[in-house]
């Protein structure tokens, strides 16, 4: 705890992940410090945060999969209602958005919205409490727990290479290898003299190649980005309980009022990377050129 | 702050999410919102055909007055009419009636005063057929004088 150590002990530690993975000296085995996970290279997994998101996709939807055996056209119970006003809400969105048929879309956003909601939401938690039940547990007191999934570039850039993957394949489904190379390449300066053309190919490529990969690396940082910072505000904060009773009194203010702010990031950065999933979907399936 | 495998462990749980959401939560949602929705829309319609209908009976009904209080009306009129009628055809017949009766009553007085006269007539001569032999004192020949008292008896 932070009576415990430094503060700067403190917030290392809580923005270190339980890391498992294959250490050159020990082998598979968990991290016992930054350096060893570090050690572990790319073939190791964040324990806790693949346990807690999956623990929140799992109630998403189970939670979803209850109401929607039971859902009925008559009238509603109350857990329906809550289903049935998130469905509409997405529904509603992706019909706004997204002018094709495609029965992925819908379901695809809603799962984003939600498990990203969900995981957000995590934040809201005040930050010792699931480390702390996650440490006494297991029995090691120094375990390194993170709770908040979104906070991990790894979760973030997980789902937008995801999202990534659905662009490219749908590109290429809609418009054709052909297609979508010439929307690579074609585009934006054009030429019909055909020598000039072949100038600009590797001008449009360089361009539309940058526009294409920022789509997944601007969908997962600007997500990370908000929910790291967030959580690190709320790690500085809960330094400050520790500092005395003045402190620490301003530290449940400052909790409180950073909290109901935080509501808002929440949904509001759930709500921009379900939109932006759509909106690029969208755009992956336009053949406009 | 690693980049490593947990993305692609991510990634994965991703898809299995959405392919369970698309499978199993996505269809039965909006499968019931629409049917609901239809549900509604039919109700409001049926609601609104209703209302009309009850315009068109409130419309009817009142035709339908309209229509039986011209034929009652007109029932009573020619009631009305029949009534006279029968009326005026009755004091006919009694008029025609009462002169039937009132001419056979005098056909018959007349025949009986000409069966009177006639008896008269006959009781007269031979009254003045016995006064005359009361005066004469002698028997008259009743076939000798028959002829003579039947032509007085004539011009009485």
């Amino acid at each position: 705890m932070a009576a415990a150590e430094t503060a700067s002990g403190y917030i290392q530690h809580h923005l270190t992940n339980l890391t498992y993975g294959q250490h050159p000296v020990n082998g598979w085995s968990f991290a016992h410090n930054v350096r060893e996970a570090q050690e572990m290279g790319f073939w190791a997994f964040h324990v806790d945060t693949l346990l807690v998101s999956v623990v929140l996709g799992l109630i998403f939807i189970l939670l979803f999969r209850a109401a929607a055996k039971r859902a009925t056209s008559g009238q509603p119970g109350g857990l329906q209602n809550f289903v049935e006003v998130l469905v509409e809400f997405v529904d509603g969105s992706v019909k706004d958005t997204f002018h094709g048929r495609n029965a992925l879309i819908a379901p695809l956003g809603l799962t984003i919205f939600v498990w990203v909601f969900l995981m957000n939401f995590m934040d809201l938690i005040p930050v010792d409490w699931l480390p702390l039940l996650a440490a006494t547990l297991v029995g090691d007191p120094h375990l390194y727990f993170r709770v908040v999934p979104t906070t991990d570039p790894n979760a973030t850039l997980g789902l937008a290479l995801s999202v990534f993957a659905l662009i490219l394949y749908y590109s290429i489904k809609v418009k054709g290898i052909g297609g979508f190379i010439g929307e690579l390449t074609l585009h934006p300066f054009g030429s019909k003299n055909i020598l000039i053309q072949a100038l600009f190919v590797p001008v449009n490529l360089l361009l539309e190649l940058v526009t294409l990969v920022a789509k997944p690396i601007s969908l997962a940082l600007r997500l990370f980005g908000n929910l790291y910072a967030g959580e690190l505000i709320f790690i500085l904060i809960a330094v400050m309980f520790s500092g005395g009773l003045l402190l620490g009194g301003l530290g449940i203010v400052l909790q409180w009022a950073w909290a109901v702010f935080h509501i808002l990031i929440i949904v509001l950065q759930a709500f921009i990377f379900m939109m932006l999933t759509i909106v690029y979907l969208s755009m992956a399936h336009e053949d406009n050129h | 702050m690693n980049i490593n495998a947990t993305l692609i462990g991510q990634s994965v749980a991703f898809f299995i999410f959405v392919l369970f959401c698309m499978k199993f939560v996505w269809p039965p949602v909006i499968t019931a919102l629409q049917d609901r929705q239809k549900k509604i829309a039919d109700g409001l319609d049926a609601a609104s055909r209703a209302a009309r209908d009850l315009e068109l009976a409130h419309e009817k009904v009142a035709q339908q007055l309209r229509d039986a209080k011209g034929q009652a009306a007109e029932i009573i009129e020619q009631a009305k009419k029949r009534g006279t009628q029968i009326v005026d055809e009755a004091r006919e017949q009694a008029r025609v009636e009462a002169d039937r009766v009132k001419a056979q009553a005098q056909a018959e007085i007349e025949q009986e005063l000409n069966s009177v006269k006639d008896m008269l007539r006959a009781q007269l001569g031979s009254l003045a057929v016995s006064g005359a032999e009361k005066i004469l004192g002698a028997s008259i020949d009743q076939n000798a004088h028959a002829e003579l008292v039947s032509k007085l008896a004539a011009e009485i």
